[in-house]
């Protein structure tokens, strides 16, 4: 296996990264899931990260959004080492939709976007009007103001998760983390998905690290890829990927995966 | 005035059945939400032992109740935190271990007496003035905690995940509801009795979700099916001789057959 950490970019000095991890793993039970992983996450980068299965990248996203610590390595977030870093509010995070909430749960999508709110708001503190008002603009950014009232289980799977995506973006996050976000959303809401996720990239410079199966859809968005099997396989731009090899490697390993579970 | 207002124990306990019936549904909607309605049984049951210890030593036994289940809650909260027991096993430990206390002191009082019964099966007729005190100012903080940290608790309702990568102190947060819920079933308890409490918590919050377009109506119709089934209850107990807290019970479940029937189909 080759580790290609060369990339086109270039680096500015000045430049801190947004996410940092320098020779990271993590073991379950003795088990070791990640091996020696380095990464750096640039601004405005739009991360790719596939893998088989069991491959540890749910794990990798748990350690950059803290909900996991490293058994060893170092993780920084925008320069600052993870256990001192306080300034979460700089990160969102968007789950699959289906594991995120019940369907039948009681909640009107403002409310549900206000929710992304509660950190910056204070501690006990009353939503105030820059609350709300960055909630109506979540809401409008994701084109789903008008359905401010309706109940979320009410929604199809593809508004739920444009909705989930106005939750994260209500915050102003610096960067948006998001694990297999389209299981479950039919092709057309995928499409509009990636377009959104396009346009919070390209326009608005949101840092983007998306961990996703569909090999195909990722290559064609992301600015970089990373291939993750335990250890990092491959790290660099989708080009460079495919030229490797290492993309045909990930292709036979999933292939592999689905053969077996059918 | 009606019959039913003339008598003081009457009054207080309409006035005790009114404010139970706000507290209760409240905690009720954040519990259901969660999976978590067994935690009010269970806590119900640690109550027991503080009530029979209560009774033993002749202190006021809802003092007991409430130590009791203050313990039992911070006790939940830290098997399933630090001691890696799933939820529901941490609550059948401590839902068998309360009765078990319970059943041991009972025994080394020398068996059942009036006193404990009316805290098993409730009497809200025998509700005293300090009791009302107690019931307001306990209620009190529980509302109080939960319009003070209305957004925070809604978040990790929501999902607690999420809420967690904001930087909320989740765990904190679980310790606190956890704690209202002890206080709430303390409160509960002498109008319904410990082996019906949970099903005041429960039964108005599951109406309530049935027909709620987003959650701070939920509340509310929490609240509203709460009351309307607990003065009912009373006020079908004073005129037919039934036992209180059956007749609450049963109205609640009749209220959640008729939302059900009629509601919303979703």
């Amino acid at each position: 296996m080759k580790t290609s950490t060369s990339s086109p970019r270039v680096w500015t000095v000045a430049e801190t990264p947004v996410a940092e991890l320098e020779h990271v793993c993590f073991s379950y039970d003795g088990e070791r899931v990640l091996d020696e992983v380095s990464l750096r996450i640039a601004r405005g980068d739009f991360l790719g990260i596939i893998g088989p299965n069991g491959a540890g990248k749910t794990t990798l996203l748990r350690i950059v959004l803290g909900l996991l610590r490293p058994s060893c390595g170092h993780v920084r977030l925008f320069g600052t080492d993870v256990a001192q870093f306080r300034d979460w509010q700089r990160i969102a995070y968007i789950p699959q939709k289906a594991v995120a909430f019940e369907a039948r749960f009681p909640a009107s999508v403002f409310e549900v976007v206000m929710s992304g709110r509660v950190r910056l708001a204070g501690l006990g503190r009353r939503f105030a009007a820059p609350d709300y008002e960055a909630a109506r603009r979540a809401l409008e950014t994701v084109g789903m103001l008008p359905f401010r009232d309706r109940l979320i289980g009410q929604l199809s799977s593809g508004q739920q998760q444009r909705v989930l995506i106005a939750r994260a973006l209500v915050s102003h996050p610096d960067l948006l983390v998001l694990d297999e976000p389209t299981v479950g959303v039919d092709a057309d809401a995928q499409e509009q998905f990636y377009s959104l996720l396009h346009r919070l990239n390209r326009e608005m410079g949101t840092t983007l690290v998306l961990v996703s199966h569909d090999i195909g859809v990722i290559s064609q968005e992301v600015t970089q890829l990373a291939c993750l099997n335990r250890t990092l396989v491959f790290h660099g731009s989708p080009e460079e990927a495919m030229r490797s090899g290492a993309l045909a490697e990930m292709y036979r390993a999933q292939s592999w995966m689905v053969a077996h579970r059918h | 005035m009606p019959e039913i207002l003339q008598y003081g124990f009457m009054q207080r306990a309409l006035l005790a059945g009114a404010m139970i019936g706000t507290i209760a549904p409240v905690i009720g909607v954040f519990l259901v939400l969660r999976r978590l309605s067994l935690i009010a049984d269970t806590l119900a049951h640690v109550a027991l032992a503080g009530v029979a210890v209560g009774l033993l030593l002749g202190a006021y036994p809802v003092a007991g109740a409430l130590v009791a289940a203050l313990l039992g809650a911070v006790g939940i909260e830290r098997l399933r935190t630090v001691g890696r027991l799933s939820g529901e096993t941490a609550l059948a430990i401590f839902l068998s271990g309360g009765l078990a206390v319970a059943v041991v002191v009972i025994g080394l009082a020398g068996g059942f007496n009036v006193g404990l019964f009316t805290y098993l099966f409730g009497a809200i007729t025998a509700v005293q003035p300090r009791d009302l005190w107690v019931i307001l100012i306990l209620g009190l903080v529980v509302l109080g905690a939960v319009a003070v940290l209305y957004k925070e608790l809604f978040a990790i309702t929501f999902d607690e995940q999420g809420a967690r990568v904001q930087g909320l102190p989740v765990e904190g947060l679980n310790l606190l509801l956890t704690v209202l819920v002890a206080v709430t079933v303390v409160v509960a308890m002498r109008i319904v009795g410990i082996l019906l409490t949970s099903a005041l918590i429960v039964i108005p919050a599951v109406t309530a979700l049935r027909l709620a377009r987003n959650f701070r109506s939920a509340l509310w119709m929490a609240v509203a099916c709460s009351l309307v089934t607990v003065l009912a209850g009373i006020t079908a107990s004073f005129y037919l001789d039934i036992p209180a807290s059956g007749a609450i019970v049963l109205g609640g479940i009749l209220l959640f057959a008729g939302a059900s029937l009629l509601g919303p189909r979703r």
